[in-house]
């Protein structure tokens, strides 16, 4: 079965009620906004969704906010909550002092890692990173080669909506300059991952050299062009 | 007491660059630390990390010429030095956690007389943003706090203990304010620096814990 899809819509059709949903990108750029668009149209609800940031308030206006000001969002995991300046109380903390939306803050490499780890099959890790802050709250410490270290758990998803610069039909991406940031990462750590790209081309045109995100991890491909 | 003038963010930037010399791979938090950049003396061969994937940031982007893929992490449009690479955020945090990078210089809200940091969240809130800066603060050789000394209603930054929400303990290794440059050593805080118009006795007013004051030296002029 082709991996290439004709529509966003068709390619977010299956993502129901309570999906797990990892969304690439950082602020603006590598973010799937094509996607994000479709599922809002489709509309599913309960969503816990993982990105790295979810504050809304940057150049770009399409990114998770658009979810959670559609009610569709149960839970989001993300350690970026508050946009820059902190006088501001950003769409997702609003919601979160309602009580509607769950935030568990992650400091990013902890985020990163744990994404990494989900689709490496590790089920968690040691890291130093947040000892003696609230990120460590409620989590087991202990001290590896002389340093106090707390564990962090994987992190996987029912689906990953990444972006990409280019792919072939067989679902190996190539990325471009600091559109990459979590889209690789997150292309592994879904059983579902489902990628907008800028461009298409046939299977054999991208020198497999140049190949960022094997096609094992990428199971739908929608071409969109270039979107801002 | 008729205090001094507060230095400009230009020139607490000019004063952090110095902080620098001899470092090699540095990231530059979002907001103030990034006027750091424009900074650097010629012929120094500081690589800037942006956490978002870049080793090798230059200068922004000039108007017209702004890639749509090309930003840093705070979301403003940049350009790459010879010889940058891109890469994932799991390797952009390798570099960070795996401590790649000779120094960080981050924002703060308060620093403690211990060296702990609170940058993330405003005591009362709902929320916050770590972003980065619990993997810097953590991983990071050197961290540079480069932040006012007082708060807008004019009470100290630098405190005896945070009453903030960390970002890590024990982590910086210097603070350069608007008025001064304090260096966290084993017994506390080290003034080392005064601005131009200030004395060692308005800083300390305007500091909570006891400062040691042994060897206090003005600001070099080529900053202010």
């Amino acid at each position: 079965m082709s991996k290439v899809f004709e529509s966003c819509a068709e390619a977010v059709a299956d993502i129901g009620d309570g999906a797990t949903v990892m969304v690439g990108g950082f602020t603006g750029r590598g973010t799937p906004s094509q996607l994000l668009l479709a599922l809002r149209e489709k509309g599913p609800k309960k969503l816990t969704i993982v990105r790295n940031d979810a504050s809304g308030g940057w150049k770009n206006p399409i990114d998770v906010d658009i979810l959670i000001e559609a009610g569709m969002v149960k839970k989001v995991i993300t350690c970026f909550a508050v946009f820059g300046s902190p006088k501001k109380v950003s769409l997702l903390e609003r919601a979160a002092m309602d009580g509607i939306v769950e935030v568990e803050l992650v400091p990013q490499g902890t985020l990163a890692e744990r994404i990494r780890a989900g689709g490496a099959g590790i089920g968690a890790f040691y890291t130093p990173v947040g000892v003696g802050t609230e990120a460590a709250d409620g989590k087991e410490v202990r001290v590896v080669g002389g340093r106090e270290m707390i564990l962090e758990h994987a992190l996987k998803a029912d689906f990953s909506l990444i972006k990409a610069h280019r792919a072939d039909a067989l679902g190996n991406l190539v990325y471009r300059m600091s559109a990459r940031n979590f889209n690789p990462i997150m292309a592994m750590a879904s059983r579902t991952t489902i990628a907008e790209v800028e461009n298409l081309v046939d299977v054999g045109g991208i020198d497999p050299d140049e190949v960022m995100t094997p096609c094992v991890f990428v199971r739908r491909i929608v071409p969109t062009g270039k979107v801002a | 007491m008729i205090m001094g003038e507060m230095m400009s963010d230009e020139i607490m930037a000019r004063r952090v660059a110095l902080e620098l010399s001899g470092d090699c791979f540095v990231n530059l938090g979002i907001g103030m630390p990034m006027l750091v950049s424009n900074h650097m003396g010629q012929g120094k061969q500081v690589m800037f990390q942006a956490e978002n994937g870049i080793l090798g940031v230059g200068p922004r982007a000039e108007p017209g010429m702004e890639d749509k893929d090309l930003g840093n992490a705070g979301d403003e449009h940049v350009t790459v030095s010879a010889g940058a690479s891109f890469m994932d955020s799991a390797t952009s945090f390798d570099m960070i956690r795996g401590g790649h990078l000779d120094a960080t210089v981050l924002g703060a809200f308060q620093v403690s007389e211990k060296g702990d940091l609170a940058n993330w969240k405003l005591p009362g809130r709902k929320l916050g943003s770590y972003g980065g800066a619990m993997d810097l603060a953590a991983g990071a050789r050197k961290v540079v706090v480069m932040m006012k000394h007082v708060t807008n209603d004019s009470r100290p930054r630098i405190v005896r203990e945070c009453s903030y929400p960390l970002t890590a303990k024990q982590c910086v290794s210097v603070i350069v304010t608007d008025i001064a440059v304090i260096k966290v050593v084993a017994e506390g805080l080290e003034l080392c620096e005064t601005a131009p118009g200030w004395t060692p006795a308005q800083i300390q007013e305007l500091t909570e814990p006891q400062l040691i004051v042994r060897n206090v030296s003005a600001w070099p002029l080529s900053v202010s």
